[in-house]
């Protein structure tokens, strides 16, 4: 590091030497580079560079892949000229430098982008046509405070609805939190449980192991190191946790270290499939459930199950382990051996026919996994956002329980890698008066249908019946208001009709498809433009906290979240209860003293933290194993489900196949079991429409953030993945622009012909924004004109891998070409 | 003193995330269509159906991420009838922007398409090392934004201590053109050179 260049570079504090200020657990900005100018590899030392006014400041990636990554903004004459990341760390795993990956590398280009919005602009022509005139911050804020408190007034705090959102995640202050402070101040909101990502699976792994909402239930996945054999359902660390301070580099580390065997399940070859696996198992989707009854059914008749974990640890495995009161022929071993009700042996030639799996693989992976002790085996969650994910997710779940793999150093829960986390704290939001709650993907119906929203059919909460339409959306950092949420051309009818939801407020950066579809439109501050705390998201082998700077005065008329709402505090009269008399650098200084209760190692005041920049501290050793007391001693420390221990057998889930109103072709089991779906494998099959179509977390975008960066889309361009066998039936050569269409919608895309995606699957990169051309094709790559607003039956999540598709060249655009 | 620079590339770590190209992009203001460095995905490999519906495969696929390889022996220098293009007593081989009158010949010359063109100035553009951050004590951009260390740089001698001995792999040039300074570690699926199992999938990124 060349001082002259970093005046930000900061001399350790006063007495403590630099082993010690290790040791202390920080690391001081630009110590990394020990050797002076050009000494490092012997070239010429600039010693008389040109003096150049530019500092560099810390900064984040606050998007949400769960890792938060540091970076180092560059700036001259009030702009943003070059990105980088850590360059802190002495080289020791744990400490080392938390790399960004592409996307936050490509921030000054994000921030900088032509979509950024410059003003307050209020809609002037039909919702959703995007057409808007600029007006001033006060007129926008009186307006949004005064439609809020009209709403209210009228009908009922159950009528506002802040809407999922989660392009700013890092970023304690600038987060979501002060909204929601303000509404429970003026009596609260409409709640939603779940989210996008991981609702199947979250429910999956509550009424498994009583699993909460994102604590962590797994093994971290360093712990790959210490097993003989790890098993990946669909997990792509290598895109979805791909920098530095995810959970990529630690599976190579591991993987490296102990050389250990490791398996991918997945429709797609994926990076991490290809770079990690010694073995790719290509998997029809939404069928892994039906593997895994197979797996089961080797691992049962020959013996290779843990019986004593299952007689100490589970509820339901066989008749001796059901809870009383349920009939005969109830257990898992009657489904998988064909003494339960449905009499079919899942044998792994019935395996066979539904996963597209040769019935000699799935018997030789049972005896791998059956054999190998201990074995490592998680999920990632694409497999469970699936018509019935919440089986498939139960389902892979089995596979540890049935091997003894729970509880123990290199074995794993079979839920997603788990993760370390050092509790800082988010801004105090106060209690929310209003209890009900709605599932987040149903939310459109709120708006559309609310009236006809139940307990029993749609998961109401704390509520038997809605009672309130949601009128009023708050939409902060998301694009789920249409591109992130599903069947697009039906989502635009129910926001379009202003007679229902009557006010949408977007806060944002950019025009996205969902700022498109607001009524007043409040441009936000990026992260270069405020400064923050950031601590870590799923970091696996670190904590860390970085004191961020803004690089650069706000662009044209942006503000603050806080400011923002600050106003229309003022305006509510609710300031002094909402502000607590802070400004913005209050709140920080505020949450930055609650940072030093968790972490009093910490400089004393944020003005001194900020010229640090980034503090890390390593995970503690061993890694923690998930459910080790439970393992030792299961009557002092039961699980957090109804028996205390782990539930094959669900007496909720058999409750509620009861008594909860499902469509005929969904289910709820007390059983993780394999259940054929609505555009599912089989029906792919014998259907109009013979391609099953998933997504895939892709390398230009964390969901739809960045999704506009040029220099992204030009390394990494949107394309729909095709098999050459598919591809040849259809004409369709490599880079041909094809039309992707069901009865939902169309979109336009380049082919990817590749052997990376299994024959009779089609995926699409998710998270491109929404271009529909007149005829209302979208013509971006967008997969969410052609996903379902179908829920999945217990956690009524959202499906957005089930669906199916037709794929077909697109003649005239290739001619003109 | 720096005298034989090399890149070591680790095809076992490789995701093919293109950090590298982005952190190469942003250092060097580079407009669109010119890239210094390029991650191709080199993969093959097939299915057959079997009767049941059942499938088989042997799919593989690896990245390779390659800028200039500031060759022993380059052709760029060779072939340039300016002697814009030269390599330094530090082994950096650059293009002298003064001398340069965009003729095209290196740039058709190099296996590795390294110098590239700039319409705008009418003159050619490469990798140049980040000779900057070398002088200033820091490594190339690419090389301290790789996530998972896949690509490092240093003195050719230290790297081949450090890594072994290299190996050319599909679908990389015979190295006996340019005498490239570049090390490779195969993955576990990585194919011989000239093998024909295999294609670069992604022609329009690169």
């Amino acid at each position: 590091m060349n001082r002259n260049r970093n005046p930000s570079h900061t001399p350790l504090p006063a007495g403590v030497n630099r082993r010690g200020f290790l040791k202390w657990g920080s690391i001081l900005a630009g110590t990394a580079a020990v050797a002076g100018p050009g000494v490092f590899y012997g070239l010429r030392a600039v010693t008389e560079s040109p003096v150049v006014d530019e500092k560099v400041v810390w900064t984040t990636c606050n998007v949400n892949c769960g890792s938060r990554c540091p970076l180092r903004a560059h700036v001259r004459d009030g702009l943003v000229t070059r990105i980088e990341t850590d360059n802190t760390g002495d080289g020791d795993f744990g400490t080392h430098e938390i790399r960004a990956c592409l996307r936050g590398r490509s921030m000054r280009r994000w921030a900088y982008s032509p979509e950024r919005l410059k003003y307050p602009m209020k809609r002037v022509g039909k919702r959703g046509e995007g057409r808007f005139e600029r007006i001033s911050w006060d007129e926008a804020l009186d307006i949004v405070s005064s439609e809020l408190r009209r709403i209210i007034d009228t009908y009922g705090n159950e009528a506002v609805y802040r809407h999922y959102g989660s392009g700013v995640l890092g970023g304690i202050v600038a987060r979501r939190e002060f909204f929601h402070r303000l509404v429970n101040l003026l009596g609260g909101s409409l709640n939603y449980y779940g989210d996008y990502s991981m609702a199947q699976i979250t429910a999956a792994m509550e009424y498994t192991y009583g699993a909460k909402y994102d604590e962590c239930n797994a093994n971290p996945i360093s712990d790959v190191a210490n097993c003989e054999l790890a098993v990946f359902f669909g997990n792509n660390p290598a895109a979805t946790r791909m920098s530095g301070g995810g959970s990529m580099y630690d599976l190579l580390r591991a993987r490296r270290k102990s050389g250990v065997r490791v398996i991918v399940i997945d429709p797609r070859f994926s990076d991490t499939a290809a770079t990690f696996a010694d073995e790719w198992i290509p998997i029809r989707p939404g069928t892994d459930a039906a593997l895994v009854a197979g797996l089961a059914f080797v691992l049962i008749t020959e013996k290779l199950v843990d019986e004593d974990f299952l007689h100490r640890y589970c509820v339901g495995y066989d008749q001796e382990t059901m809870p009383p009161g349920i009939p005969y022929g109830h257990a898992y071993r009657d489904y998988i051996l064909g003494t339960g009700p449905d009499r079919i042996r899942k044998t792994p030639d019935w395996a066979a026919s539904i996963t597209g799996i040769p019935a000699t693989r799935i018997r030789e992976l049972a005896r791998e996994i059956g054999t190998a002790k201990p074995c490592y085996i998680a999920q990632g969650w694409g497999p469970q956002r699936q018509a019935c994910g919440e089986q498939t997710a139960r389902s892979i779940a089995m596979l540890p329980i049935l091997t003894g793999n729970v509880g123990i150093q290199g074995g794993n829960t079979g839920d997603r890698e788990g993760f370390f986390r050092i509790p800082f704290p988010l801004v105090p939001e106060g209690e929310n008066p209003v209890r009900t709650s709605i599932p987040v993907f149903a939310w459109t119906r709120a708006v559309d249908d609310p009236l006809s929203m139940t307990a029993t059919r749609d998961g109401v909460r704390n509520k038997e019946q809605l009672d309130t339409p949601v009128k009023f959306i708050w939409n902060h950092a998301g694009n789920a208001l249409i591109n992130q949420h599903s069947d697009c051309r039906r989502t635009a009818e129910i926001l379009r009709d202003d007679t229902k939801c009557e006010m949408i407020v977007v806060l944002d950066n950019y025009m996205t498809s969902s700022a498109k579809f607001a009524d007043i439109l409040l441009p936000c501050c990026t992260c270069l433009e405020e400064e923050d705390i950031v601590f870590q998201g799923y970091a696996m082998e670190m904590g860390f906290l970085v004191c961020t700077e803004a690089a650069v005065a706000p662009f044209y008329e942006s503000r603050t979240l806080y400011d923002i709402v600050r106003g229309m505090a003022r305006r509510l009269g609710v300031d002094e209860e909402f502000s607590l008399g802070m400004d913005r650098r209050g709140w920080l200084e505020y949450m930055y003293a609650k940072c030093r209760e968790v972490k009093p190692e910490l400089p004393p005041t944020f003005a001194e933290a900020q010229k640090v920049g980034l503090f890390k501290w390593k995970r503690p050793d061993p890694p923690e194993v998930m459910y080790r007391e439970f393992r030792e001693n299961p009557e002092a420390h039961p699980l957090n489900t109804p028996s205390g221990r782990i539930e094959i057998f669900s007496e909720r889930l058999w409750e509620l196949a009861r008594t909860w109103e499902l469509p005929e072709d969904d289910s709820i089991t007390a059983l993780p079991e394999y259940h054929p779906t609505w555009e599912g494998a089989e029906q792919a099959r014998s259907g109009p429409y013979p391609l099953q179509l998933i997504g895939h977390h892709y390398k230009q975008r964390t969901h739809s953030s960045y999704g506009n960066v040029d220099w992204l889309q030009q390394v990494a361009p949107q394309e729909a993945w095709i098999n050459s066998l598919d591809a040849e039936t259809r004409d369709i050569r490599h880079n041909d622009m094809v039309r992707v269409f069901n009865d939902r919608g169309e979109t336009r895309v380049r082919a990817k012909v590749t052997e990376r995606i299994m024959p009779g699957v089609v995926t699409l990169p998710q998270g491109a924004w929404l271009k529909p051309d007149g005829n209302g094709v979208d013509r971006n790559g967008c997969i969410n004109v052609l996903t379902s607003l179908r829920t999945s039956p217990l956690a009524k999540g959202n499906p957005q891998h089930t669906n199916l598709v037709q794929v077909e060249k697109v003649r005239e655009e290739a001619e003109q070409c | 003193m720096l005298k034989r620079p090399a890149f070591h590339i680790d095809l076992g770590a490789c995701i093919g995330c293109k950090t590298c190209m982005v952190a190469c992009i942003d250092k060097n203001d580079l407009p669109r269509g010119i890239l210094f460095r390029r991650v191709s995905e080199y993969s093959g490999g097939g299915w057959t159906r079997r009767k049941d519906g059942t499938f088989v495969q042997n799919v593989f696929a690896y990245y390779l991420s390659i800028a200039c390889n500031h060759c022993e022996n380059p052709i760029c220098v060779r072939s340039c009838p300016t002697t814009a293009m030269q390599k330094d007593e530090y082994g950096i081989v650059s293009v002298d922007p003064e001398k340069c009158v965009g003729c095209r010949y290196c740039e058709w010359g190099c296996p590795y398409s390294a110098p590239q063109y700039d319409a705008d100035s009418g003159k050619m553009t490469k990798c140049d090392l980040c000779r900057d951050y070398l002088e200033q004590g820091k490594p190339p951009a690419c090389v301290a934004a790789c996530p998972t260390r896949a690509l490092q740089f240093g003195e050719y001698d230290d790297l081949v201590a450090r890594f072994g001995k290299s190996e050319v792999v599909a679908p990389l040039p015979d190295p006996a053109i340019t005498q490239p300074n570049l090390l490779c570690t195969p993955g576990p699926t990585a194919q011989p050179p000239k093998s024909r199992n295999g294609k670069v999938c992604n022609p329009e990124e690169i």
